[in-house]
């Protein structure tokens, strides 16, 4: 049967690590490049690039990222950050990305996952939302709510809704990126991940909020997601990936353990 | 020279890398002629059976890997390169290759928290020895992404199987033709030291 995934994410801004809190105050902490190759070594399942640059020179950039990590990484990458048309992900494609990932340009336009899941397969885009938490309300029924342009722009859209109509777009997967975890290595959002996980039939990967190994246990039982995203705490060394790996194997989590 | 078969399924150069990483010199082509003469072959592919098989007919692919799978050139299939070298795909009602009997079906699972496509990383089990998965030890995980499964005529072209609900065949071959469902290119080491292997194969298998 399938393993669950252990997935790490390298904000990439002008071409180095970064790391924000609450998607603020990101700082600069090293090569992605090398990071990327160091957690392959080390028996991780999946790479996600996310871009945020700011230059104009972004695309050139996250794309000799990736190019450089395709050529000494050989597990599933995946790539997001200011995706917004079809040629932004077959350039992403050809650079090496797997996977795109959809954000923001998908909630202003959604036919963008269509025709991304038409050009280059529905299992190789994911929709990637950031979410946050609200009082519910008639727009928001289940009190979690869409914001994009890296957390800055509240939507007004219902998260569970979203998903739904992702999933029906054509993602073949999404990413659940709680805006209050981010960063505050306090766990992941455990009722949201399971809500989502349960309304759609497309893989789930948690995000946000890992501290301890704990959290990946609770998000990849209790939270039912299929895999399990982390940053900060590989990042700086406090974990490493076949640490977690082996964690989460021995509490009974089926995990790939030969690399 | 090795041939990587361009027929228009998908993204070709994660299989490149792959090659260049463990020493394979391999040109991307579409072909007929260089394909007739490579030294080897792989056959990749991702997409759906439908599409693929009028772009091999259009280019006239299709009869250039039959013809050398009848000379005897290694060749190594991969996802739909596996699938489309069986007789028939329900994908789309196709009549794809032939090269092996056989016949492709959609995973149809009881569990509804089993999602399709089969996306992620399982466990090969290799239960008929051959050189090209010589090395792949017990827990060796693979990474897979596929919606249909290969189901082969005969069982003894099954080399490995794999388990997603009920067991099915996850690596498949006959004489010189060599087949795998997963990604080797995206399987970490384990992935690598296939492709490594099958750059030295001679296209002969032991009975």
């Amino acid at each position: 049967m399938l393993s669950k995934r252990l997935i790490a994410c390298l904000d990439v801004r002008d071409g180095h690590l970064a790391k924000s809190v609450k998607f603020v105050d990101t700082k600069n902490i090293g090569d992605p490049v090398a990071k990327a190759r160091e957690y392959y070594l080390d028996g991780l399942d999946e790479l996600v690039f996310y871009d945020i640059t700011a230059s104009s020179e972004r695309r050139r950039i996250i794309l000799d990222v990736v190019e450089a990590v395709a050529e000494q990484v050989f597990i599933p990458l995946s790539v997001g950050g200011g995706v917004a048309s079809v040629g932004d992900a077959t350039d992403l494609r050809l650079a090496g990305a797997e996977k795109i990932n959809v954000n923001s340009a998908a909630v202003r336009r959604p036919a963008l996952i269509a025709e991304c899941a038409q050009a280059i397969g529905n299992q190789n885009v994911v929709l990637s939302m950031d979410i946050r938490r609200v009082v519910a309300s008639a727009d928001v029924p289940s009190g979690y709510e869409i914001v994009i342009d890296g957390g800055r722009q509240p939507m007004g859209i219902d998260a569970l809704g979203w998903a739904k109509e992702g999933e029906r777009l054509g993602a073949g997967e999404l990413v659940v990126n709680s805006i209050d975890a981010d960063g505050t290595r306090e766990g992941y959002e455990l009722d949201l991940t399971r809500m989502l996980s349960e309304a759609v039939r497309i893989p789930v990967i948690a995000s946000g909020g890992a501290g301890v190994p704990e959290h990946l246990y609770d998000v990849l039982t209790d939270g039912k997601a299929d895999a399990a995203l982390v940053a900060s705490m590989v990042h700086y060394g406090d974990y490493t990936v076949s640490g977690l790996k082996r964690h989460l194997h021995e509490k009974g989590v089926k995990m790939r353990m030969s690399w | 020279m090795a041939v990587i078969v361009d027929y228009d399924a998908g993204n070709l150069m994660s299989v490149a890398r792959a090659c260049r990483e463990v020493g394979l010199r391999a040109e991307i082509s579409s072909d007929p002629t260089r394909i007739r003469h490579a030294e080897r072959i792989i056959f990749p592919g991702v997409g759906a059976a439908g599409s693929a098989m009028r772009s091999l007919a259009a280019s006239g692919v299709d009869a250039a890997l039959t013809d050398a799978f009848a000379s005897g050139t290694p060749i190594l299939g991969i996802c739909l390169g596996l699938q489309i070298s069986l007789d028939h795909s329900e994908e789309n009602d196709t009549v794809t290759l032939g090269l092996l009997p056989g016949e492709v079906r959609r995973f149809r699972l009881d569990d509804p928290s089993l999602k399709v496509p089969h996306m992620g990383w399982n466990a090969v089990r290799v239960i008929r020895r051959h050189p090209v998965l010589d090395g792949v030890e017990e827990g060796d995980e693979f990474y897979f992404v596929h919606a249909y499964r290969p189901i082969p005529a005969h069982a003894a072209d099954i080399i490995a199987e794999s388990v997603y609900e009920g067991s099915f065949c996850s690596a498949l071959g006959r004489g010189n033709y060599v087949a795998t469902q997963f990604h080797p290119e995206k399987s970490g080491r384990v992935g690598l030291r296939l492709l490594e292997r099958f750059a030295d194969w001679d296209g002969r298998v032991d009975a």
